[in-house]
């Protein structure tokens, strides 16, 4: 396959990580989900950066995350199917 | 008439244009000016084909260096100025100024002179100057370096003043100088280098690929017999439990989450104000797209690899005693610090993944970078040593890209200065346990 807009870990990952630079709204993307080296399609609800996150499914307040198959946090506001999931709706568990 | 007046009336001057940060535009016969890359010269590397070798200053106590500094280290602050001059007068030394050294005591002193004994018995240092403000503290760091036997003089400046001082230290400095450009590199096997790593202003890309090459790289420098560290306790924080699973033992697991542990409660619980979100992750690291804490330390974690076991635990500067292997230290996770601590326990070579571009150096450790976020490789080609942005566009595969790093750390073992080291980056940072008396 061409060059992945976004990268996942793992099976039970949430979010994916976009590999690419000017992904915008409404764009359909290509992942790559590193485990098992399957392909994902996804439409993305916000222009995302290179670097940051979007939601892989439906994710509801209080959810938690799961990256690199482990929890890294959880949804403080819903986040819907192809959506920046960041600092505004992600928060830590820990401090 | 009308119209060659016309011809010579002076044109109208623009108004200067502000220029936005990092929109500053290159003058023409810069852009165009040719830019000469020369080929490689040095050995060809041989990571993939069996135990590589390398290039290296065999020290009086046996082990091995990569570079061989002529160090003017001084104790204190006082003595930040007289170091800076003797370093002025003969090149070829180098002077690493630092603010500390005065009324410290307890745990923060004993710290304070592990570090600069272990900066100075570094072998990557074929000799130091050592000058302090007074005659006892300076005896200490002479003796602590010359236990190992490499040429070391110590010089003070209380009933001498900064002139005397300057003037016999350069003497013996350029003597130093002498000696130590005659030093000879032998080859070596790998199991006689001690690599560390550390990460710094990681974004997602670096636990994606440039944390996974590094940690591919340890996997394979851990079977080869390498002795190797990493440390950053702060940033395992949502990770530690995995981290723990990583120990060679039970026993060294819990010395591990004990570390961890006090660190929570010594530092961050009694200092924190509401939470550590504007610090950890850093603004830096937020930018890049890492969210959370747990996020960056499992990203974090990716630089021991897969298979490696750390087999024992360190205080922050503690020289390795349990022979080859993977080594957890316990150091503040800001870049300088931890590399500074590293480089003082003995390590001689670096590996440091960045996201968003730390630029970070050593002044005795090269600190190789390493990243994986093309737009950094980008816009900050010039700080960049080992670029595996190849993995992102599914070109690169971890095992090629970790043989291609290895292949850079031989040849900066050999002799090749890194992004750091030919930018001057050399940050020497002391940490600081607590206020002094």
């Amino acid at each position: 396959m061409a060059a992945p807009h976004f990268l996942v870990h793992g099976k039970t990952d949430t979010v994916g990580v976009v590999v690419v630079e000017g992904v915008k709204a409404g764009q359909t993307l290509t992942g790559w989900l590193m485990e098992g080296n399957k392909t994902l399609k996804v439409k993305v609800l916000n222009n995302i950066p290179i670097g940051h996150k979007l939601a892989l499914n439906d994710i509801k307040k209080g959810d938690t995350i799961m990256k690199y198959e482990h929890d890294i946090g959880v949804a403080v506001a819903n986040i819907k199917k192809g959506g920046h999931a960041h600092v505004q709706n992600v928060k830590t568990k820990r401090w | 008439m009308a119209k060659a007046a016309k011809k010579t009336a002076p044109r109208a001057k623009k108004a200067p244009r502000s220029v936005p940060a990092g929109g500053y535009k290159v003058p023409q016969h810069v852009e165009k000016a040719a830019f000469v890359v020369p080929t490689v010269r040095g050995r060809k590397a041989r990571s993939g084909r069996g135990k590589p070798t390398f290039l290296g200053f065999r020290r009086e106590n046996g082990r091995v260096g990569v570079r061989s500094h002529v160090v003017i280290l001084p104790l204190d602050d006082l003595s930040n100025a007289s170091c800076e001059a003797v370093a002025n007068n003969i090149k070829g030394t180098m002077a690493i100024p630092h603010p500390y050294g005065r009324l410290q005591f307890g745990e923060d002193l004993e710290l304070h002179f592990r570090t600069l004994i272990g900066t100075g018995a570094n072998p990557n240092v074929a000799a130091v100057i050592v000058i302090g403000i007074e005659p006892t503290w300076t005896q200490v760091v002479v003796d602590g370096i010359a236990k190992t036997g490499k040429p070391v003089a110590g010089y003070c400046i209380e009933q001498n003043g900064d002139h005397k001082v300057i003037f016999a230290a350069s003497k013996q400095a350029k003597e130093f100088v002498h000696w130590a450009t005659e030093l000879e590199r032998e080859e070596c096997g790998i199991e006689e280098l001690w690599v560390s790593t550390k990460c710094g202003e990681s974004d997602t890309t670096s636990g994606l690929a440039a944390n996974p090459t590094v940690g591919n790289a340890f996997d394979k420098l851990d079977a080869w017999g390498a002795t190797t560290c990493f440390g950053e306790t702060s940033e395992l924080t949502g990770a530690e439990m995995v981290c723990a699973q990583r120990a060679v033992s039970p026993a060294i697991g819990k010395k591990f989450l004990k570390t961890f542990q006090a660190y929570m409660d010594e530092v961050i619980e009694p200092h924190k104000t509401s939470d550590l979100s504007d610090s950890q992750p850093t603004k830096g690291n937020i930018q890049g797209g890492l969210t959370t804490i747990e996020e960056k330390a499992f990203g974090n974690l990716e630089k021991i690899g897969k298979k490696a076991k750390f087999i024992d635990v360190l205080e922050p500067a503690e020289m390795p005693r349990k022979g080859a292997g993977l080594y957890f230290m316990d150091t503040s996770s800001a870049a300088a610090e931890c590399v500074t601590l590293q480089a003082a326990a003995g390590f001689v070579v670096h590996l440091f993944p960045t996201g968003q571009g730390n630029v970070v150096g050593n002044p005795i450790e090269p600190v190789i970078k390493v990243a994986a976020n093309p737009r950094t490789v980008r816009t900050m080609a010039e700080h960049i040593d080992y670029d595996c942005s190849g993995i992102m566009r599914r070109e690169m595969n971890f095992d090629k890209a970790g043989d291609g790093l290895i292949d850079m750390t031989l040849r900066t073992c050999n002799g090749r200065n890194t992004a750091a080291e030919a930018l001057g980056q050399r940050q020497f940072v002391l940490t600081k346990l607590y206020r002094s008396a």
